[in-house]
């Protein structure tokens, strides 16, 4: 037997030994029905976290947190370590980096051509921050509830706080961009659309959470453990980080365009 | 609240965005741009330089082409003054030529015509002598009409000269 039937043999057995030791386990003592673990998975009434020990949060928050310590610790480390080292033709790592920041400027460019500065960089730190923070659900970090449960820390956008933030702060970037652009005709442009906010939050709520709710039932119970996840945890989750981080960077984008775009003036001047 | 929202939670999610744009601002999207646009400069700067040296040497090739232009009109002019002056000279050396042989020609009749009257007045002279010796003879010789004598030696010259 050659060494790669061997490791084949090998990795077969153990996947064989896992599934019997999961079905001979059987289903761990829960410390909640399925129908409040939905609920507390879109409300997060219950397994509150302690941030600090200052106040009970929603585990959401301290992902947002952690999500954007672990953003800035890597940002730091490409500051120091690769941005000094780039090259004019460049490597596999600067082409990504390069890519990553040259998409959302162009984005930003190409929807708002008049004022587009302080939009390229907010669209690059919304973007990253939804990509990564969508991503984050996939790690399963693990917290202790205030209550003493064990909870794992979901997407920060899966928190409607998170969601109303972020959707929020968008419009609030739109209306500055109308206003820089067109004065208090920006405000009423921007006014105009007062569903955006909302729209923005709970399109964002939704996505994240729908993927939430999805992931929770598929592990709640021990006999989807085993392939489904690799669809249902991974793909989607790449699928949804990616398709959110585009939508709402690029709403931002067009309504930020679209109301900072100087008035024509009449007469054709 | 409804759907456990909270202003608090909001406000720190956006101190949150506001930490996370900032630092990845200056951390990350300003420093890489900035290394963008500094490559962009270089290659534009280099494509400038291409494009004014393309210049250049167009400009070059203009001036040159002109010279080239300039040179075979130099050389149509050069040619066209060289045939006139070798014209000139060949009609100068013809009309030379032909004044020439006119005064050959006019010396030759000239001194044809001295000739001829040189020829003649040795003609008129020698008749003359002829007809003085001839008249001498006439007169010397006794009693003989000069006249008849005359008559008949000039007969007898007649019929020497027609022998």
């Amino acid at each position: 037997m050659n060494h790669r039937k061997r490791v084949l043999v090998l990795w077969l057995a153990e996947i064989l030994l896992l599934l019997a030791g999961a079905l001979l386990a059987g289903p761990p003592i829960r410390a909640e029905s399925v129908q409040e673990a939905m609920r507390d998975a879109v409300l997060h009434d219950i397994n509150q976290v302690s941030l600090f020990g200052l106040k009970e949060v929603n585990p959401g928050l301290v992902s947002a947190f952690l999500v954007t310590v672990a953003l800035l610790v890597l940002a730091a480390w490409i500051h120091v370590f690769v941005i000094p080292r780039f090259q004019y033709v460049p490597g596999k790592l600067q082409l990504v980096l390069e890519e990553v920041v040259g998409l959302f400027d162009r984005m930003a460019k190409t929807n708002s051509p008049h004022r587009n500065g302080f939009l390229g960089v907010y669209l690059f730190s919304a973007g990253a921050y939804i990509f990564v923070g969508t991503l984050f659900e996939l790690l399963g970090v693990q917290a202790v509830a205030a209550r003493g449960h064990p909870v794992t820390l979901p997407a920060p956008l899966s928190d409607v706080n998170a969601a109303i933030a972020l959707g929020c702060l968008s419009y609030l970037i739109i209306l500055s961009g109308g206003i820089a652009g067109n004065g208090t005709g920006g405000i009423k442009r921007t006014l105009k659309e007062f569903s955006l906010p909302i729209s923005m939050s709970f399109r964002l709520f939704g996505a994240l959470l729908s993927g939430l709710l999805v992931t929770e039932l598929v592990y709640y119970y021990v006999h989807l453990s085993f392939v489904l996840p690799v669809v249902v945890g991974v793909l989607f989750t790449l699928l949804h980080a990616l398709i959110q981080t585009y939508v709402l960077t690029m709403l931002t984008a067009l309504y930020y365009g679209e109301v900072s775009e100087p008035a024509h003036r009449k007469g054709g001047q | 609240m409804p759907l456990n929202i909270d202003v608090q939670q909001i406000l720190l999610h956006w101190m949150n965005l506001a930490i996370l744009a900032g630092g990845l601002y200056f951390l990350l999207y300003k420093p890489v741009k900035q290394f963008m646009e500094k490559r962009e400069a270089y290659y534009r700067g280099l494509e400038e330089t291409a494009a004014g040296k393309l210049e250049e040497a167009e400009q070059a090739r203009l001036a040159y082409q002109a010279k080239l232009d300039g040179a075979d009109a130099e050389i149509r002019e050069a040619r066209a003054k060289a045939q006139q002056a070798a014209q000139q000279a060949a009609d100068s050396q013809i009309a030379q030529a032909q004044e020439q042989a006119q005064q050959i020609v006019t010396k030759a009749r000239a001194e044809a015509e001295q000739s001829r009257e040189r020829a003649l007045r040795e003609s008129q002279r020698e008749l003359r002598e002829l007809a003085a010796a001839a008249a001498m003879k006439l007169a010397s010789k006794p009693g003989t009409d000069p006249f008849d004598q005359f008559l008949n030696l000039a007969e007898g010259g007649k019929a020497h000269e027609g022998r």
